[in-house]
């Protein structure tokens, strides 16, 4: 039988099966019951759980464990992302794999405690200095949130770079009926040959170091990441389609307001308006080609991304859809929520 | 057939708990379900909600425009929320906090006097079970007996409270089945 | 023929960068000899801090890392808390410990973690090029204190007797390499940190009142006499904690 859970705690319990055994965080609303579920989990399973003094050290002590070979999350909502950027920064230089869970709330500053998608440009484009990226995910569901956490970590340790997953505050904190994935033996996880773990002496000696003083040696690092992330583009793509094959308008949608838009497309469909839903599960890479050739469909008139925000991702939708048709773009924000009614309203009123 | 109920209080009236209840009961009908609570500085003291969404297929939106059901445990929730629900849905209304009649003829009410009854049934606490009672009696979304297992599952660590909970669901559920 | 001196094999072959007269190398041999004391030949990780420090990951022969500015006690908390049976060290400047970084050296030693800090504090920012630290003496000239360091320019931050004043840490001294006495002093210091973490003790952190002669514009001589006669009356050598 299903089990009910709240999507903060789902995700949580799924890194856990997942193999990870370290958690170090820092207390912020809407993700609080990560923390605290790992605060009661992680000694069940003999895991590492800190409440570190701040977003700052929590990313650091992530670097730490991730450096000595650990399977190592850490979880905060807008504000205390931006406090984890340097430590992100340093991680995607030293090549290491971890999991970030960003819970967002409206900003900027404080902002709010509701959901919004605001800190989009923050995931995908970098957020702390120097060129790197992360694999980012927006998952949509509580179930696909627990499927996408259970193989992150491997993704994380394929590629050595922090995969982060962009929910929101309705995902953290929605119940839903969900399959929870087996208990990973952490036996089977494969070995870092080349993690700290304290073994290395002379010429085994591992050293994890992000200063390139040489410009060769830092241009080599860049150009090594730049491949990783390429690889990324060709592997690592996910995206849905909803209704797309005869779709006049395709809305393009992710995370939260995705399931919302997917009613919507409904509720337009019932009233002979032929709307569809583009769905990418990864934010980063985005799904690009794919949207391209929608774009190039004698049946696609229209595009309309649908944010929390005020225009985040309908950047890349214009990127990818590369002039071919017009893209327009609804969101609200200050953590109000778009309905499945207001989406409907606006593309009638547009039409 | 997707079913969307809206239960909206007081915080403290068991509006989230009695929404995780329903949630419980699909799943224990093999249902698929999502709860989706307002968190924020309201939860504290304030209005309280929760948006329940129970289907046979994986849920589209957990956020109702227009619920089939409200269960409005107070006045604000009724004013706030009543202009929303569908035509020809269920409007269960807290007699005893809400004086006001339903100013709608297009959807169907049914007047419940929590309060007395939830005492009737032995505990005041179980006021929101009393609106389950109700609520599963006039719709048929699930089995009597499901609910009465959901209501031994959660009140678990506290089982002395289950024979009141289980009194004031059946109290309800009458008057469910007596107003289909 | 006897060998009467020898190089620490805790230390890798790659000679040091620092300047003439600092006595970072002598830190280094310090700690190194101490790992190799211990037996902890493969079974240790290191951490360097961002400062003239930063290079410590080519020096030590163990596993390192390289962290960001002021973050070693939290990598290191990460570190231990997920090998606990490794030795831990960070190595850090005055900087990266009591300015930037205060926060994390705080919270670690109210941990009580089960790491050793060892402390350079030169009262001077090295690698940047002079410029003040949290620790520069009242009216010290630094490049960002050309008057020297006056009024609302903050006092010196005594960072050993802060840590002192929380119930975690289990050793807290502050040492000095000025002459053979104190470095003998200094050793027998850090050794003690060192051991405190194999016995599961926790927290143990050993300042070292260090020379920068290039940034104090003085001769290593001149460098080694302004610790003992004027760094000391600000910074007391002593043990702090023991318990």
């Amino acid at each position: 039988m299903k089990v009910l859970m709240k999507g903060n705690e789902a995700i949580a319990e799924a890194a856990v099966r997942a193999g990870c055994r370290a958690f170090f965080g820092y207390p912020i609303t809407p993700q609080n019951e990560i923390p605290e579920y790992f605060s009661r989990r992680m000694p069940e399973v003999g895991g590492v759980f800190v409440q570190a003094e701040s977003e700052v050290s929590a990313i650091n002590m992530v670097y730490g464990a991730a450096g000595s070979g650990a399977r190592v999350m850490t979880s905060s909502s807008s504000p205390g992302i931006s406090l984890k950027q340097e430590g992100i920064s340093y991680i995607c230089a030293a090549e290491l794999p971890c999991v970030i869970v960003n819970m967002v709330r409206g900003g900027p500053g404080l902002g709010g405690i509701l959901p919004a998608q605001s800190d989009y440009f923050q995931a995908v484009k970098g957020g702390g200095h120097g060129d790197y990226r992360m694999l980012v995910y927006g998952p949509s569901t509580v179930q696909e949130a627990v499927d996408i956490m259970y193989e992150a970590f491997d993704k994380a340790d394929k590629y050595r770079i922090p995969v982060m997953i962009l929910g929101d505050g309705v995902l953290g904190q929605i119940m839903e009926a969900i399959e929870l994935p087996e208990m990973v033996d952490i036996q089977t996880i494969p070995k870092k040959e080349w993690a700290t773990d304290g073994t290395g002496v002379g010429e085994s000696r591992r050293v994890i170091n992000t200063l390139k003083i040489k410009p060769e040696v830092l241009e080599e690092v860049n150009n090594r990441l730049a491949d990783k992330y390429k690889s990324l583009s060709k592997h690592e793509v996910r995206y849905e389609q909803y209704r797309t094959e005869d779709a006049e308008i395709i809305f393009v949608a992710y995370g939260t307001v995705a399931r919302i838009s997917k009613s919507a497309v409904d509720t337009l469909r019932d009233k002979g308006i032929k709307a569809g839903l583009f769905r990418p599960i990864t934010l980063y890479p985005f799904p690009s080609d794919p949207l391209l050739s929608l774009s190039k469909l004698r049946s696609s008139k229209k595009f309309l991304a649908i944010e929390l925000s005020m225009g985040q991702m309908v950047e890349d939708v214009r990127l990818a859809v590369n002039g071919n048709k017009p893209v327009d773009f609804f969101g609200k924000v200050g953590g109000i929520i778009i309905t499945p009614d207001d989406i409907v309203n606006y593309v009638i009123k547009e039409k | 057939m997707d079913k969307s109920i809206i239960i909206a209080g007081f915080g403290g009236q068991g509006i989230l708990s009695l929404g995780q209840m329903i949630a419980y009961g699909a799943i224990h009908s093999n249902k698929e379900v999502s709860w989706l609570p307002s968190y924020g500085p309201e939860m504290r003291g304030g209005t309280s909600n929760c948006s329940v969404v129970i289907s046979e297929k994986p849920i589209a939106s957990p956020v109702i425009s227009s619920p089939d059901c409200l269960i409005a445990m107070n006045k604000p929730s009724m004013t706030k929320f009543l202009y929303s629900v569908k035509k020809g849905g269920l409007v269960l209304v807290n007699q005893s906090i809400i004086n006001d009649e339903v100013a709608r003829d297009d959807v169907d009410v049914i007047y419940v006097d929590t309060s007395n009854i939830a005492e009737e049934a032995g505990n005041l606490k179980t006021a929101n079970i009393v609106m389950l009672g109700v609520l599963v009696g006039k719709t048929n979304i699930f089995t009597k007996e499901s609910i009465e297992n959901v209501i031994g599952e959660v009140f678990a660590t506290k089982p002395k409270v289950i024979p009141c909970n289980i009194t004031a669901f059946n109290m309800g559920y009458e008057i469910g089945v007596k107003n289909r | 023929m006897s060998v009467v001196y020898k190089k620490s094999k805790m230390l890798t072959n790659v000679p040091l960068n620092y300047c003439p007269g600092c006595t970072h190398g002598i830190v280094h041999k310090l700690v190194a000899e101490t790992l190799e004391e211990i037996n902890a030949e493969g079974n240790v990780i290191g951490i360097a801090p961002v400062g003239c420090a930063v290079f410590a990951y080519d020096f030590f022969n163990c596993d390192m890392q390289q962290v960001a500015h002021g973050r070693a006690p939290a990598c290191a908390t990460g570190i231990k808390r997920c090998n606990p049976d490794k030795i831990v060290f960070a190595y850090q400047g005055d900087g990266d410990i009591a300015s930037i970084g205060t926060a994390e050296i705080v919270h670690a030693a109210a941990r009580g973690e089960n790491f050793t800090v060892v402390f350079i504090n030169n009262a001077i920012y090295g690698m940047t090029g002079g410029q003040m630290a949290p620790t520069t003496l009242v009216g010290q000239k630094t490049t960002t204190s050309p008057f020297g360091r006056g009024k609302m320019q903050g006092n010196p931050i005594k960072l050993t007797e802060m840590l002192a004043t929380l119930d975690g840490p289990s050793y807290l001294a502050r040492v000095s390499v000025s002459d053979p006495a104190n470095v003998r002093k200094a050793k027998k210091a850090i050794k003690k940190a060192f051991e405190n973490q194999v016995n599961g003790k926790g927290f143990s952190m050993v300042e070292v009142l260090s020379t920068c002669p290039t940034n104090w514009h003085m001769t290593p001589v001149q460098a080694l006499d302004f610790v003992k006669n004027e760094m000391t009356k600000v910074f007391p050598l002593g043990v702090y904690k023991d318990c």
